[in-house]
């Protein structure tokens, strides 16, 4: 059984939340925190909901409703979300309150909104969804184990369509407790200089990217979702290589038939070195683009990669602003997404064109 | 009462959140649930905190929410009372 | 019809017992895990009565084999996911494809709320190591890696209903062939954050919780944590003798309410899906359902819409049924876990649980809970509800081999 994209939805610190082609211009940024492009979230949610929403709940809403427009469906049967933080705006409203009232005086919204489930359930409420409707939060695997749910339903052939998203945000809290774990850079970074910095640490970022999945090939569908798999903890860049040939021996993929590597380099020298391996030995002449200089480096930002493939794979087009090393021809064929979040988690997305 | 109920409208506003309603935009007996300003039973608990904090009620049970907070008026009279018999 | 995946163990930790031989030892004597609480430090201390662990952080971390530092809620996971794999029988994990699929609702929230005290004081005071494993997945990684677990893990967290869903995913990961063994569950520890979210939705009932009772007023909060070990029918066949495999997970259903963040609807209709979706997977009729593990809050609103989808499902003939949170307290993501061993071995011992502080029939439902522990019943089929906020409703149907 196939499972197809049948529409994508993005809200990330680039102008994506939008239909249509790939952003042309980056939106620049400097400094080591990637902050969202905010669209009117109006046009989406009604104003009596919006209301108590955090940020990341209008961002993942936003991207759930892109997707559907896209897809030209107005309910899926299931709804499924990742999301490795959950609602932390919220989580750290309700811990200040607590804390400096010394437990008194709370008031229950926005510990309403700090549940992980929140975004999948106003999801439902607004759509009126019934259907299965899960959340996975499993740091650098949430998105991946919220699509191999989705898969692994769509393949027991009694569910037609699901909305699989995954989303992060990035707050004042977060950014700054972070940035304590000596996650980011020191130096002033841009967008044309984080790939090749070479030096410890990376930049912060945040977003939502929905998918809607289904079995049946459609005049809206936009990619095959061919493979997926994860790996937690490999030891050592022999095992990933390893694992790769397998994973593409597994879905009858040749190494010639990519058009495209997606890597997540995200301009930590250590955790980059990954990549460049897989790069330079396993799959050398394939060229290579990436996307963390777009939207900076969160649990779920793998999400963003799926989104970017299926807009190179529905417009026959890779965005200069994405690309890394080597040079495209020919038709996008299959692209394979290679991402790891903080070495310990790792995995492989590969969508092929329909 | 004037003064109190003016008072509450811009409470309930800010503790709310109510984006693009304004204080004076509220009745004074409009109802505050469901079709009228389209309040709910999450909105019942802010409120009742909010009592709380500025006029030091406190209301024990929830139950008794949907009766309390009819309309700007009804918690105007609720707080009246409550005030005078202390 | 059914999941493809068997039972073959399970281990429980909760208010009422460390292991799942004291659990059911305290169900048999009646004995309630409510108190005082003991260990989390509230202002609310003397107002609501928790069902603690009945140990410290100290002498949880000697059972856990783990270091007294981290997250209440790993050691809790760790000693439950402990004893769920020694039950099978099955011998050294290593030699297995195990996945480890573990549900909590906020992580290591315990020890990010002491660290979040010192921040607000200063942005550059608080213990990295108290904030370190904050996320929910952090949790099930310090288990799964002192498990020596690799092939598959993840966390799940869909409020209340959050342990039950790990039972679905593992089953789905066995059923697709991707691991041999998946221990499935969840677990969370009291924290205050909850306890004072709980408090502003007005819901804590300052008395023993009273389930499916028309006099009750609110949840009590409780801790632990509860996983089962899900294998495959092959699998299964290879079983040592001596540890016969507990029953099957032949359905279940995850549905949505969709009707509020929070409440439930009037009419159960989420609650009223799952059963009826668990129920077609394992190609039961109501009545062939033997008892029922309500997910029972004592809330007014869950229980009135929890029995409202169930009398509209079984009328006219109600299984035995009852809310053993009238014992463990509501454990939040690791109820559905911590309820899913019970009605395992509810299967396997013939066991029907007894709901406490029972006194008198919710009127608007034809039925009430079961009051008294009974044992060597003949129980072919049992029924676990797990609901929550968000809407999230599950429901689980364990059966007989």
């Amino acid at each position: 059984m196939n499972i197809y994209i049948q529409g994508t939805g993005c809200v990330s610190p680039q102008a994506t939340a939008t239909e249509g082609p790939f952003p042309a211009a980056v939106i620049p940024w400097q400094g080591a925190r990637l902050k969202n492009w905010d669209p009117d979230y109006k046009q989406w949610i009604d104003v009596k909901l919006i209301r108590r929403m955090g940020r990341v709940i209008k961002m993942g809403v936003a991207s759930a409703k892109l997707s559907l427009q896209e897809a030209g469906i107005e309910k899926p049967e299931a709804i499924i979300t990742g999301t490795a933080y959950g609602c932390l705006d919220d989580t750290g409203v309700f811990l200040t309150k607590m804390i400096n009232q010394q437990e008194e005086l709370l008031t229950p919204t926005a510990f309403i909104q700090s549940t992980h489930n929140t975004v999948a359930g106003q999801i439902a409420l607004m759509l009126g969804c019934h259907g299965y409707n899960n959340t996975f939060v499993h740091k650098g695997f949430s998105f991946e184990n919220a699509l191999l749910d989705s898969i692994m339903i769509l393949r027991e052939g009694r569910t037609g369509s699901i909305l699989a998203g995954a989303m992060d945000e990035l707050t004042d809290h977060s950014f700054k407790i972070l940035s304590r774990f000596d996650l980011y850079k020191k130096e002033p970074v841009t967008q044309d200089s984080l790939l090749r910095s070479n030096t410890h640490g990376t930049v912060a970022g945040e977003g939502a990217a929905s998918f809607v999945l289904g079995t049946e090939k459609g005049a809206h569908t936009k990619a095959k979702l061919s493979g997926l798999t994860t790996l937690y903890r490999p030891a050592g860049k022999a095992e990933i290589m390893a694992d790769i040939e397998a994973f593409l021996a597994a879905h009858s993929c040749n190494r010639e038939e990519i058009s495209l590597i997606i890597t997540g380099r995200n301009g930590d020298v250590a955790g980059d070195e990954w990549y460049e391996h897989v790069e330079n030995n396993l799959l050398p002449e394939i060229p290579v683009a990436c996307f963390k200089h777009l939207c900076g480096e969160y649990p779920t930002a793998s999400a963003f990669a799926m989104w970017m493939a299926c807009r190179i794979l529905a417009e026959q087009a890779v965005p200069a602003s994405a690309m890394f090393k080597g040079n495209v021809k020919g038709k996008q064929q299959k692209i394979l997404i290679y991402n790891h979040h903080k070495q310990t988690h790792h995995s492989l997305i590969l969508l092929s064109a329909c | 009462m004037e003064n109190l109920m003016a008072a509450l409208k811009a409470q309930i506003v800010e503790q709310l959140n109510l984006q693009e309603v304004k204080p004076e935009d509220i009745g004074d007996d409009q109802p505050l649930f469901k079709d009228g300003l389209g309040l709910d039973s999450i909105d019942a608990l802010e409120i009742i905190v909010l009592l709380q904090q500025h006029y030091g009620i406190r209301i024990a049970n929830p139950e008794q929410g949907p009766e309390i907070f009819y309309s700007v008026r009804t918690i105007a009279e609720f707080i009246t009372a409550h005030q005078n018999k202390q | 019809m059914g999941s493809g995946a068997w039972i073959a163990g399970g281990g429980v930790i909760c208010g009422i017992g460390n292991n799942v031989a004291e659990c059911l030892e305290a169900f048999r004597r009646m004995e309630s895990g409510m108190a005082q609480m003991q260990h989390l430090r509230s202002v609310h201390r003397s107002t609501f009565p928790v069902a603690e662990v009945k140990a410290d952080n100290k002498t949880l971390a000697a059972m856990a084999g783990m270091p007294e530092y981290i997250s209440r809620t790993a050691l809790l996971s760790r000693i439950a996911a402990q004893e769920a794999w020694n039950s099978t029988g099955l011998g050294d994990i290593s030699q297995y494809r195990v996945g480890f699929v573990s549900a909590n609702t906020v992580g290591g929230m315990d020890k990010t709320e002491d660290f979040f005290a010192d921040y607000l004081e200063n942005e550059s005071n608080g213990h990295l190591r108290q904030v370190v494993h904050h996320e929910c997945g952090a949790v099930t990684e310090l288990v799964a890696d002192a498990m020596g677990i690799r092939h598959h893990i993840s966390t799940i967290s869909t409020a209340c209903s959050s342990a039950a869903n790990a039972l679905m995913y593992g089953s789905r990961l066995i059923n697709n062939n991707m691991v041999d063994v998946v221990i499935a569950g969840g677990t969370d520890a009291l924290t205050r954050f909850t306890l004072n979210g709980f408090n502003t939705l007005m819901i804590l009932d300052q008395a023993a919780c009273r389930p499916f009772d028309d006099t009750r007023t609110g949840l009590n909060l409780g801790e632990g944590a509860g996983y089962v070990v899900l294998i495959s029918e092959a699998l299964a066949a290879e079983l040592p003798a001596t540890h016969p495999a507990w029953c099957r997970l032949s359905g279940y259903a995850n549905a949505n309410d969709a009707y509020h963040q929070t409440a439930s609807s009037p009419d159960g209709i989420g609650n009223f899906l799952a059963m009826q979706g668990a129920l077609e997977m394992s190609g039961l009729t109501p009545a062939d359902i033997d008892y029922i593990n309500l997910h029972g809050t004592g809330t007014q609103n869950n229980d009135i819409a929890e029995g409202t989808a169930i009398a509209r499902l079984f009328a006219p003939a109600f299984p035995p049924l009852s809310s053993t949170k009238s014992f463990t307290g509501h454990t939040l993501g690791a109820s559905g876990g911590i309820e899913a061993v019970f009605s395992a071995m509810a299967v396997k011992e013939g066991i029907i649980y007894p709901n406490a502080n029972f006194s008198k029939q919710i009127k608007e439902l034809p039925f009430s809970p079961v009051v008294k522990f009974s044992t060597g019943n003949q129980l072919q089929h049992v029924m676990s509800n797990s609901f929550g906020f968000g809407g999230n409703c599950s429901s689980l149907v364990f059966s007989k081999i």
